[in-house]
């Protein structure tokens, strides 16, 4: 069960300049709220509102680190965090992933395992309880985001995914119901993403 | 309280985000292209005036029920609003129930309800909200509904309610026109969330419809759902059977890997059922109370190889619901276990393939732990499973599970798995270090499985060199995991090497990329840094004189410590820049630190000198990468410290040594701060206090080494050309003579002597030009300090060597400021004694 999905983005290491130093979240969702504990003194909606918001910016600031380490490490200089143009393919296979354990209280109240994958500028991951089926994880993110390229036109300019949350919660709804990691063979993919358009054709 | 929202700068329309700054479109947009598309973003506030005047043109447009463009755009932007900013979003009651009715009205199109849900999500939790949704038949705004409602925290039993809801729809029949399959997933994350949801009889009823899914999908592909127009002819579209992922009719029952062109419900329902089988196996089989899913269920399993031998799939149609499910579980682990040897025709199949057997066998093992009834048969599938994996590294993620079930039952099944772990632990390491997904994998599993490990499997901690493998290439994503399981390797009999093969981690990492260089010469996506070409080293990998030492390092199992890596550090120079070995050496400290908390709590005496021992010879042979040195001197330094204070009489035991380092004078600029702190513990610990055998001429012998140091250092060295020595070396060394010398008093006039020459030292032109102002004045109060200590001798043993009764009591925190303390107090005294007497 996946718990959380979110899109972030992701600075350019070295280039710190205004806003890029920020990892912001752009889009989250988190599929049922954690069980919280039970603490003493007053706790309202929109303290448990903010704690969630804070987890998932904890998670993508995590997220950022990795890829950024990761990036450092395999050597290759980090021009390719722009894209060179939007109609170019992306290849999605090579986009840099990866996968780190968080420890039960920080952020969340259980230990969770997050999958990340990187997309020039953009990160998507993917916050799994442990012991989830990591193969799986990983190939439905890498599903997810080829899937927010083609519907959302993701990297290309004048593209705006904030005001796209529809077409990601329609993707989410088919392709990870309810946060449910699913073994979906090429045919049934191929069948959500008929359903898919159908659903997203206004 | 003002709020944030990201307005973005190329967003269409802009009637409710105007510009913050004034640009023209065509700069917006490329900046917005600078800076990677999609992300030319600006915070603009919303005034909560500003947000109330938008609720009330979406109400306008909802009570219209117009549910055209402008509602879908405007409701997109309220999405943005109330989610963009980590602060609540207040919307009236009202607005929120409109929201809602939007969501319920069947007219709408679903992307109004996807985005109505959207919202309510994003305000949760709520209080403003009630749903109201026994009525509803449709099962996939049921869906959409239900995530709602389990965002809202659980504090009205939410959890319950969708639970309950959806479990009587599953129950009855299904609904003209629904699919049920919206439903799985939302019974999935019930049972997550909260473990106690569902009664005996619907567990054993949802038991019942999962057999149903699971093994009696239909073997025939469906039927195009679209009609297809004009030239369709009905005969031509006969639904083929199901296929397997290599193209060949399907001989057995359907799975996630049957293909057709079409599906029909029942084989939706066959796949959403084995995507949550893992999941309600565990639930339903702990009845519904919660264990973590690791191997606590023991008591259960054990006692029981009876039932296990005579354990045959008898007629299950007879057997109660639950154990029907696992029944039908196993076969269908076991078809998938075969399915995922055929070759897939697509890639994205064979991806699956990996997957699903990685699931299968998690599913065997959790079966054989809630039943042993299974034991015998699964042993025999995942025996002959582990052979065809041991031959192929493209399934090397499902050793890990097959790995589990050997470690959680082969004690239990009485056969010998040592061939699995030594493949495991021998091989992988070795051959797959950089793929980073199963390095984490693999740490993981260790963690889990400590318990095990600490017992007798002695392959696993003997195995360290190789698991080290997996951090020296993926230290940054590893080394909090690593913390985890370094413990369980630390031993009396590993402690030494263990610490040689910290302390060379990142001149493995160094050897590890060459030797992926020189196996993959012509690869398409080159694993290393490209940037770097590090010839002489490749050229040194290969030929025979270091070759020994590169396979020493690279060794799968501890094997001991040989002396003399120090041609690898010289070979291995140019790559010491390279960014991995440098995450690599970052973590090195970190570990040593943890190495010694580990270590001091079992190690005796001999273990103790033997470290020491090794810290004083390793500080001058690390691998020379920035600032590596440095880091490891200071973890060094401070480990030192603590060998000292737990076997002090280290410092007589290993009086050669010590007076071979601090007599090298190399070693105060090379290791100033081992130097310092080595000259500090012999000063605290050569004394009868903490060792009969600390006699006279010891004391001597380190006095004269040290005096000859600090005489060459202070009286011969000041010169521009050598650099300076930290004057916190000099009051050391100070220190340590006089406190020296008060345990032998004969040499009292000897440092007396030497510290009344120190002004006329510090006052020499050669020293006020390398010292500060500051420093000399340092330099100069300890000395008169010490000095008027020693006019006292027995005032100075007491103060410079406290018994243990005095100095036990420590009554300021502080270790380090008690002897200045001590010697102002003192200081004081003689002063105002000297002052009495020429009075």
């Amino acid at each position: 069960m996946v718990h959380a999905f979110l899109i972030h983005t992701l600075s350019g290491s070295g280039q710190a300049t205004g806003d890029a130093t920020f990892c912001r979240v752009l889009y989250s969702q988190v599929f049922g709220s954690e069980r919280l504990p039970d603490e003493p003194g007053p706790r309202g909606p929109e303290r448990d509102r903010l704690l969630r918001k804070e987890q998932l910016l904890a998670v993508a600031r995590q997220a950022e680190t990795a890829c950024k380490l990761l990036q450092q490490a395999s050597g290759r200089p980090p021009t390719d965090l722009l894209p060179q143009s939007s109609d170019e393919p992306i290849p999605l296979q090579d986009a840099p992933s990866g996968v780190f354990r968080l420890r039960p209280g920080d952020p969340f109240q259980e230990a969770k395992v997050v999958v990340w994958l990187r997309l020039l500028s953009l990160g998507c991951a993917l916050v799994c309880e442990p012991h989830e089926n990591l193969l799986l994880a990983e190939s439905t993110l890498r599903l997810l985001t080829r899937l927010l390229l083609e519907h959302l036109k993701l990297l290309s300019s004048g593209s705006n995914v904030l005001l796209r949350g529809d077409r990601i919660e329609a993707i989410l709804n088919h392709f990870l119901p309810q946060g449910q990691l699913l073994f979906l063979n090429d045919q049934f993919v191929q069948a959500l993403e008929k359903e898919l358009s159908t659903s997203l054709a206004r | 309280m003002g709020l944030r929202v990201f307005r973005l700068v190329s967003g269409r329309g802009g009637r409710v985000f105007k510009p913050a700054t004034g640009c023209s479109p065509r700069e917006r947009r490329a900046s917005s292209a600078k800076r990677g598309a999609g992300l030319g973003i600006a915070p603009r506030e919303i005034q909560d005036q500003e947000l109330k005047k938008f609720c009330l043109r979406i109400t306008g447009l909802l009570q219209k029920e117009d549910l055209g463009n402008e509602t879908i755009d405007c409701l997109q932007r309220l999405f943005l609003i109330v989610s963009a900013t980590k602060y609540y979003r207040k919307l009236e009651k009202k607005f929120v129930e409109l929201l809602l009715s939007a969501m319920y009205f069947p007219k709408s199109p679903e992307q109004v309800q996807v985005l109505c849900a959207a919202i309510l999500r994003e305000i949760s939790p709520s209080e403003d909200l009630t749903l109201f949704y026994d009525h509803i038949q449709n099962t996939k705004l049921l869906s959409l509904m239900s995530s709602v409602l389990l965002a809202q925290g659980n504090k009205r039993d939410e959890v319950r309610d969708v639970g309950l809801r959806v479990t009587k729809i599953l129950e009855s029949r299904q609904p003209e026109g629904q699919s049920l399959r919206y439903l799985l997933p939302v019974l999935s994350k019930v049972i997550t969330l909260s473990p106690k949801v569902l009664k005996e009889d619907q567990i054993n009823l949802l038991n019942k419809r999962l057999i149903d899914w699971l093994r009696y999908a239909s073997i025939q592909q469906g039927v195009a759902q679209i009609s297809g127009g004009f030239f369709s002819n009905p005969r031509a579209r006969q639904p083929g059977p199901i296929t397997e992922v290599d193209g060949a009719v399907a001989t057995d029952f359907f799975t996630v890997l049957s293909v057709g062109q079409h599906y029909t419900e029942d084989q939706w329902l066959n796949m959403q059922a084995f995507s949550m089988l893992r999941k309600w196996l565990l639930y339903s089989g702990n009845d519904g109370t919660e264990t973590p899913d690791s191997a606590d269920d023991k008591s259960e399993l054990e006692g029981s190889i009876m039932s296990m031998v005579s354990a045959t799939s008898t007629s299950s149609r007879l057997l109660p619901p639950k154990e029907r499910l696992r029944e039908n579980a196993f076969e269908y682990c076991q078809r998938l276990i075969e399915q995922s040897n055929r070759r897939a025709l697509k890639k994205p199949d064979c991806e699956l393939q990996k997957a699903c057997l990685v699931e299968a066998v998690i599913i065997l093992d959790l079966l054989c732990r809630q039943d042993s009834s299974f034991m015998y048969r699964t042993l025999s599938c995942l025996k002959t499973l582990h052979g065809r994996l041991c031959g192929d590294l493209a399934y090397v993620q499902a050793l890990l599970p097959v790995a589990q079930f050997f470690l959680n039952h082969s004690e239990a099944a009485a056969v010998d798995s040592e061939a699995v772990y030594q493949h495991l632990f021998t091989n992988i390491p070795s051959e797959l270090f950089y793929n980073s997904m199963l390095a984490f994998e693999f740490i993981q599993f260790c963690r889990d499985n400590i318990h095990f490990f600490n017992g007798n499997l002695s392959i696993f901690k003997s195995s360290f060199p190789n698991l080290f493998k997996f951090l020296a290439w993926n230290s940054a994503s590893l080394i909090s995991e690593f913390v985890d399981i370094l413990p369980v390797f630390i031993d009396a009999s590993t402690a030494i090497e263990m610490l040689h093969v910290l302390l060379d981690l990142p001149c493995l990492t160094a050897a590890l990329d060459l030797y992926l260089r020189s196996s993959f010469p012509t690869a398409e996506k080159p694993l290393w840094d490209p940037s770097l070409k590090p010839t002489s080293c490749l050229d040194g990998f290969r030929d025979p004189y270091h070759q020994a030492l590169f396979q020493y390092l690279l060794r799968p199992k501890a094997k001991g410590f040989i002396k003399g890596l120090a041609p690898l550090h010289e070979l291995l120079k140019p790559m010491a820049g390279c960014a991995r070995v440098i995450q690599c050496a970052e973590t090195v400290p970190i570990l040593i630190q943890l190495f010694f908390t580990v270590v001091t709590e079992f190690a005796d005496g001999t273990l103790i000198n033997q470290l020491a021992v090794l810290l004083l010879g390793r500080s001058g042979l690390l691998f020379d990468v920035p600032q590596f040195k440095a880091a490891v001197h200071r973890e060094m330094s401070s480990q030192l410290l603590v060998l000292c204070k737990l076997h002090p009489s280290l410092v007589v035991e290993l009086s050669k040594e010590l007076l071979e380092f601090t007599g090298t004078i190399r070693n105060i600029h090379s290791k100033e701060n081992i130097f310092t702190h080595v000259v500090w513990a012999i000063g605290e610990y050569l004394s009868v206090l903490y060792d009969r055998r600390c006699t006279v001429e010891l004391i001597n012998k380190f006095f004269e080494t040290l005096e000859a140091l600090l005489f060459e250092i202070t009286q011969f060295r000041p010169s521009a050309t050598l650099p300076k020595c930290c004057p916190r070396v000099i009051t050391v060394l100070m220190t340590t003579l006089t406190k020296l010398a008060s345990r032998s008093q004969d040499l009292i006039p000897r440092v007396s002597l030497f510290l009344s020459k120190m002004r006329s030292f510090a006052q020499s032109p050669a020293m006020t030009s390398v010292y500060s102002e500051e420093d000399t004045e340092t330099i100069l109060t300890r000395a008169t300090e010490l000095m008027n200590l020693l006019k006292m001798p027995s005032v100075a043993q007491f103060v410079l060597t406290p018994s243990v009764e005095v100095s036990n009591p420590r009554y300021h925190l502080d270790t380090n400021t008690s002897l200045p303390l001590a010697l102002q107090m003192a200081s004081r005294l003689v002063e105002k004694e000297a002052s009495l007497l020429s009075w």
